[in-house]
């Protein structure tokens, strides 16, 4: 009994941790579909090429992915700014977001991935730091660093978008824009800008999201498409653009699938996150925190 | 012109198309035409729902595979001659679009899009997980070398006696078709039956109806329009055709691991060929398949398989953006600038 207890205990720990790094990577997504309706499903490729990013950078430099990941913050940032000023042009201003937007990320998902193959291949690729390897041990509970350092700069990564977002001006202007834009636009700021700011921050949040992703697992190109699933799954069941739904939903899912790769086996894991969704979608649309 | 006249003068065009194969006599022909049938299928399948609807599915691949899992079981089960497996690999994918649409339809359109996309990965795990298909090992289909045109079920089918067989034996070589063949020949005419469904629900009742859905679903559900159920029709008539279409592959490709069946190649090309051939009108679909299908083929064989996905993806970026109905938008704007 003593041992199945320790696995009980471990596997919710493994799922707390594992669901604050989810969290980092549904952030973006919850400011881009929860809030501004734009269905970025590109999103994970953006997260897959902040992998990439600190994986040259730490190979050559040997500098910590995640303060590699806060000095590209601000290329991110513009990264986002242009697509969304793309996905504005064609799209959103004909009113054809529906099939030829969504068309548009999956293109930009699809594209940026084989791009990613054709330059370095379809190898795994890791990054080094520290905090890769050793473990905090309390009493029979196990903390792996390499889950535990992402789960905290995942959740200073909430902390802070929720800080922005309920303390700024532009922030409150982008809780806003769901809400109603013409009011908005009533107190002196145009809609467009500020959806093209809140775009550029939650493609930002995908540098960071990268950076700790290539550092729980080794990455190769086609692992973002594992994170569509869950990403989305996250963002519904929080609540759409709730961020603390999210890091709610984010833990939930964590357990949930540590709990399947505990007692089925790791190769069913994937399979959790849709189940959550479909049953999120069938029952309860809103969400927990939904709006 | 109607949909009899229309299903006869696309089966003269086929048997065309066959004959010519035929006069180059290259087994290449048949393997790369099979390809570019296959995405005319899984294009025009795609269009249905996508074109018709206004609703996006990403889980084309999803689909596709389950057709191609469905004859692996029976394969293995009992193996049934390709036009009943084709039969049974739709009704898998028709029963799972339409339990799919249920579920996500009654939402909004983005929540459809996630859910298929997450379908794929969900079916793909699984089929890893399914030890009987070959799990994430794969499975191999052996098939013959030639399939004679005069086997046992077309013997039953036209009562031919044993003693007219020995009758006609000289001729036999005539009525024995190599496998690459056969398989051309059966997915010639699913693309048939693909392009005449399209064709047949464009100007339909139902196609109407699709339509009103596509650009104003509030308004037509307020009109009176049954829209879910004419969502969940579209949903699981795209999905039967596109299980329909997956269901030869294992005996064209001789070894199917779960990789290949859910590549996202499916799913980016049957969204990439409708958008590029414009997706209001069934031409759409076949021309941006023939197309982009050919261009593929020739770009896997002098440059890389990765390279001509690349191509792919970068043009269906580049259409949405520039070009937004496609191709025949393109020949429509052109031809009405030259009216004027």
């Amino acid at each position: 009994m003593g041992l199945s207890f320790d696995l009980l205990i471990n596997a919710v720990i493994a799922g707390i941790l594992l669901g604050g790094f989810y969290a980092a990577v549904t952030l973006g997504v919850s400011i881009s579909f929860g809030i501004l309706d734009i269905v970025n499903i590109a999103h994970p490729a953006f997260i897959i090429l902040g992998s990439y990013i600190a994986y040259i950078v730490n190979t050559r430099l040997g500098i910590d992915p995640i303060v590699i990941s806060i000095v590209m913050l601000p290329a991110f940032y513009f990264l986002g700014a242009g697509v969304y000023q793309v996905y504005y042009e064609s799209f959103e201003r004909r009113g054809q977001e529906a099939l030829r937007g969504l068309s548009f990320f999956f293109g930009l998902l699809f594209v940026t991935e084989v791009m990613l193959i054709l330059v370095f291949g379809v190898d795994y690729r890791y990054v080094e730091a520290w905090y890769i390897g050793p473990s905090w041990r309390l009493g029979v509970m196990d903390f792996p660093l390499r889950m535990l350092v992402p789960c905290v700069a995942a959740l200073a990564l909430f902390a802070a978008l929720e800080l922005f977002l309920s303390y700024t001006f532009v922030g409150r202007a982008i809780s806003a824009v769901a809400q109603d834009q013409l009011a908005l636009r009533l107190m002196g700021a145009s809609p467009i800008r500020i959806k093209r700011i809140a775009f550029g921050i939650s493609i930002a949040t995908t540098a960071v999201a990268g950076a700790l992703l290539i550092i729980i697992q080794p990455v190769e190109p086609s692992v973002g498409r594992e994170y569509i699933g869950r990403v989305f799954a996250i963002c519904v069941l929080g609540g759409l653009g709730s961020l603390p739904g999210t890091v709610i939903a984010a833990m939930l899912l964590g357990i949930l699938e540590s709990f399947t790769a505990t007692f089925y086996g790791p190769s069913w894991a994937p399979a959790v996150a849709f189940g959550v969704l479909l049953l999120t979608l069938a029952f309860r649309p809103a969400g927990l925190l939904g709006r | 012109m109607r949909t009899r006249v229309f299903l006869l003068i696309s089966i003269a065009v086929a048997a065309l198309v066959f004959l010519g194969a035929r006069m180059v006599n290259n087994d290449y022909v048949f393997f790369a035409g099979y390809t570019v049938l296959q995405f005319i299928v899984l294009a025009t399948a795609w269009n249905i729902l996508g074109g018709y609807t206004g609703y996006v599915n990403f889980g084309s691949a999803a689909f596709f595979a389950l057709g191609a899992y469905a004859t692996v079981f029976w394969h293995k089960f009992y193996p049934l001659p390709i036009p009943f497996l084709i039969v049974i690999g739709g009704a898998v994918s028709g029963i799972v679009g339409l339990g799919m649409g249920y579920l996500t339809l009654r939402l909004r359109g983005a929540f459809f899009a996630i859910a298929t996309l997450a379908l794929a990965v969900v079916l793909q795990t699984l089929v890893v997980n399914w030890d009987y298909v070959g799990g994430s090992r794969g499975a191999y289909i052996i098939r013959p070398n030639e399939i004679p045109l005069i086997g046992p079920y077309v013997q039953y089918l036209f009562l031919i006696q044993p003693n007219e067989i020995a009758l006609i034996g000289p001729y036999v070589q005539y009525l024995v078709l190599p496998y690459v063949q056969y398989l051309f020949l059966l997915m010639l005419a699913l693309a048939v039956i693909a392009l005449t469904i399209a064709r047949g629900i464009e100007r339909s009742q139902l196609g109407y109806g699709f339509a009103t859905i596509r650009d104003d679903e509030l308004a037509a559900e307020a009109s009176g329009v049954p829209t879910l159920r004419l969502k969940l029709v579209a949903t699981t008539i795209s999905g039967a055709l596109m299980g329909m279409a997956g269901a030869p592959f294992p005996y064209y490709i001789g070894y199917l691991q779960p990789s290949s069946a859910f590549g996202l190649e499916y799913a980016v090309n049957s969204i990439a060929m409708p958008m590029i051939g414009g997706t209001t009108s069934w031409v759409g679909p076949l021309i941006g398949a023939v197309l982009l299908g050919s261009l593929q083929q020739i770009a896997t064989v002098t440059i890389s398989s990765a390279v001509n996905l690349l191509i792919v993806g970068l043009l269906l970026v580049a259409f949405v953006i520039i070009a937004p109905n496609g191709i025949i938008g393109l020949v429509q704007g052109w031809t009405r600038g030259r009216a004027k």
